[in-house]
């Protein structure tokens, strides 16, 4: 069992969690995941790791509430404990001056891009930040991320507050010279702007999030091409160039158990989970 | 109690094991075989010659005296049968289930060749159930020794290493990267083989033993091997990590939805119980045409889960013929009891799929057999034009398994064969001073009780060692 020292709300379901694993904080790098289980029944699943602290021994992760076992994890309260965690899982992200690094995130995926930035900055980059959801409410970590960053941007699909969509990054990317672009987000967002630095020529990591299983190279479920060839998220990455993904490959692979993900969500929602004991 | 005294003419058949009916068992998860009720057991212990050089023993890779254990059953000292056994053996009731006897201590049998060998599994079977039933007897356990030794990976070859050293005084810590104990046995092989409650049981005798168990520790990432040894304060290191890595064909398609390797299917199947989805939360989805491509253990097992998880037919694609299918003989005759049908000499070449990247389609290319390759099997040859298309909706790969490469890379001067394998002697003992390592890390990809005989040597190399040191 792993306490939770912290369970907080960041925006609508979108919960950050803090827990007492010592050992995995003593190890953590930014750009690992771990395996999360909630209790016996549970799937396991893979989150990146949003944060880390090897003097308290906590590392944090932050989820978004939308299928059954991120909605049965959102539940557990503070000083409850989650059944399983396996970390850190996945190679850490490539820290190093590059010069000037443009960081894109979108949804949950700006917790974990906290410490990249963050990590990128200490590393003696200028950092140009780019936080984005689809409307404004679900935005979160806004002064934070300004502050750790030398220019700030905000987008959202509904143009709620800031840009409308990510298109005014060509204007960025054509007024000055970058050379990285990190990208955590939701697959589609990631191809966008995998597609949008491409012609800049500019070096471009995105952060994989395949369905797993086991998350250390076991099962294979995890496999994405990535120029031409078959890679599996958990063990070759979860970090990849942006610019070789095959990423509607990767979108249709996302969807394989859409229907069995809405059935489960459903018979939380209506009472409690499934109701069969365990047939 | 049964006459104790061996009848003068060997019975040339070996008792039948009851079974679940093929038409109950194709639809339900509970153990195929039931296993000797006390009489039948005695009946076929009665079969034994108790030969004075016995070959059966020769032919058992942890080396059980088989003989004097089935002495001991025919007396009805069924206590001191089961503890004979666990002189040699941790797991009596997973190997009495899985072990493939028949090429090992029942193909050396005496009274096999005038007709049926001697059922030796099925004794250590009747023996281990007896044994769990009543309660595990904890045995002596020598002195503290002061050492400490870490134990990669709680499969066959780690809990028989973790077992013996434990029993000679170590302190023992099994690290496993999965959140349950047991490697292959809980997430490979599937509960009507071997039912996860008698692995659970096995697991907790070793826990028993004093052996402490971290689950969801995944060493190279988490600790690597030189800190264990440096600043973790253990003396020796044993790697049992398994062939875990799935082998793909790399032909066109392959990452269609509803295509699985069999790694990933048997995970989410045996370890994460999908079969009772949605009650727990990990789905799997099964079509009505399914397709395992593959002959080995593993592929039977894909192939009669999909089944039981209402598969309307099931086709195994095996690319050489019935003669050289790898996979146990007994488990092929369940497989074809339960209407699994088998299409041999041929091999995919590619998938199709739907709009929505969901396979549909299997294209196959016929084979013939030609000369013995490296493995000494008939090198299968494809026959020029001879491609079919059969119609699937999920597809089982389960064309091995290779090295699990994340140690390999987090230790650094450990010595690695070029398919992936460490390189260690008979006795497990690697490159590097203190670190061991057997199974299928080892020897790729092998059977459970190999792995066990691995880890057997290796604890005594290990204890050896630790005395030296």
């Amino acid at each position: 069992m792993y306490k939770i020292l912290k369970n907080e709300e960041l925006a609508p379901k979108i919960k950050l969690f803090e827990v007492y694993a010592p050992e995995m904080a003593e190890k953590a790098k930014p750009g690992q995941f771990i395996i999360v289980i909630a209790d016996e029944k549970g799937e396991r699943v893979p989150l990146t790791i949003a944060d880390y602290d090897a003097k308290k021994g906590t590392i944090s992760f932050v989820f978004n509430e939308v299928g059954k076992s991120t909605k049965q994890l959102g539940l557990l309260k503070k000083d409850d404990g989650i059944w399983n965690i396996t970390g850190p899982l996945g190679n850490p992200s490539e820290i190093k001056r590059f010069g000037r690094v443009l960081c894109v995130a979108g949804g949950v995926m700006i917790a974990p891009m906290r410490l990249q930035v963050k990590a990128l900055s200490d590393a003696g980059n200028s950092v140009v930040t780019v936080v984005g959801a689809r409307i404004k409410d679900l935005l979160f970590y806004e002064d934070e991320m300004k502050a750790l960053s030398d220019e700030f941007y905000v987008a959202t699909d509904d143009g709620s507050k800031g840009f409308k969509g990510l298109d005014f990054l060509k204007d960025v990317l054509a007024k000055e010279k970058f050379d990285r672009c990190v990208v955590m987000g939701p697959v589609v967002m990631m191809k966008n702007v995998s597609e949008i630095t491409k012609p800049f020529g500019i070096p471009t990591v995105v952060t994989l999030t395949p369905i797993m299983v086991d998350g250390m190279g076991m099962c294979g479920v995890c496999r994405v091409t990535v120029g031409g060839k078959m890679m599996f998220g958990c063990v070759d990455g979860p970090e990849f160039d942006g610019h070789k993904v095959d990423f509607d490959g990767l979108i249709k692979r996302q969807r394989m158990f859409l229907p069995e993900e809405r059935l489960s969500s459903l018979l939380w929602e209506l009472h409690g989970g499934c109701r069969c004991g365990g047939k | 109690m049964a006459e104790s005294k061996p009848k003068p003419k060997i019975k040339k058949e070996a008792v039948p094991i009851p079974k679940q009916k093929p038409e109950e068992r194709r639809r339900n998860f509970n153990e195929v075989a039931l296993g000797y009720t006390e009489e039948q057991a005695l009946e076929e212990a009665n079969r034994c010659l108790q030969c004075p050089k016995p070959q059966c023993v020769t032919g058992c890779p942890v080396e059980i005296e088989i003989p004097a254990f089935i002495k001991l059953l025919r007396e009805g000292k069924y206590e001191e049968a089961i503890a004979k056994i666990k002189e040699k053996n941790s797991l009596p009731a997973i190997c009495g289930r899985v072990c493939p006897q028949e090429e090992q201590c029942q193909l050396k049998c005496v009274v096999g060749k005038v007709g049926e060998p001697v059922s030796i599994g099925r004794l250590e079977r009747f023996l281990a159930d007896w044994e769990r039933e009543r309660g595990f007897k904890v045995p002596e356990i020598a002195k503290s020794t002061g050492k400490k030794v870490a134990v990669i990976g709680a499969g066959p070859a780690g809990l028989t290493v973790a077992a013996d050293l434990a029993k000679l005084g170590h302190k023992v810590v099994i690290f496993e990267a999965l959140h349950l104990p047991g490697g292959v046995l809980v997430y490979g092989i599937p509960e009507f083989r071997l039912p996860k409650k008698i692995v659970q049981a096995e697991v907790d005798y070793i826990q028993r033993l004093g052996v402490e168990f971290k689950c969801g520790f995944l060493v190279g990432r988490t600790y690597t091997i030189p800190e264990l040894l440096k600043e973790r304060g253990f003396d020796a290191v044993f790697i049992g990590t398994g062939a875990g890595l799935p082998a793909f064909m790399n032909v066109p398609g392959e990452d269609l939805g509803g295509i699985y390797s069999a790694n990933e299917f048997l995970i989410r199947v045996n370890l994460m119980k999908s079969y009772a989805f949605p009650c727990y939360d990990t789905p799997i989805r099964i079509g009505k045409h399914v397709v395992v491509i593959g002959g080995g253990n593993v592929a039977m097992d894909s192939a009669r889960s999909a089944l039981r998880l209402g598969a309307e037919e099931v086709c195994i694609v095996y690319r050489r013929s019935r003669e050289e299918l790898p996979a146990r003989k007994e488990e092929i005759e369940n497989a074809e009891e339960e209407g699994i049908v088998c299409k041999f000499l041929a091999a995919p070449t590619r998938f199709i799929g739907d709009e929505k990247g969901w396979v549909k389609q299997m294209e196959c290319i016929c084979m013939e057999l030609g000369p013995p390759d490296d493995s000494g099997r008939r090198r299968p040859v494809p026959v020029k034009g001879s491609e079919f298309v059969m119609d699937t909706d999920t597809v089982i790969v389960a064309i091995g398994r290779t090295p699990n490469p994340i140690i390999q890379r987090t230790t650094e001067g450990l010595a690695v064969t070029r398919w992936g394998t460490i390189v260690a002697d008979e006795n497990g003992k690697t490159s590097l001073e203190g670190v061991y390592a057997g199974g299928d890390i080892v020897t790729g990809e092998a059977t459970v009780i190999s792995a066990m005989g691995a880890g057997k040597k290796a604890a005594r190399a290990i204890h050896e060692y630790l005395m030296k040191k």
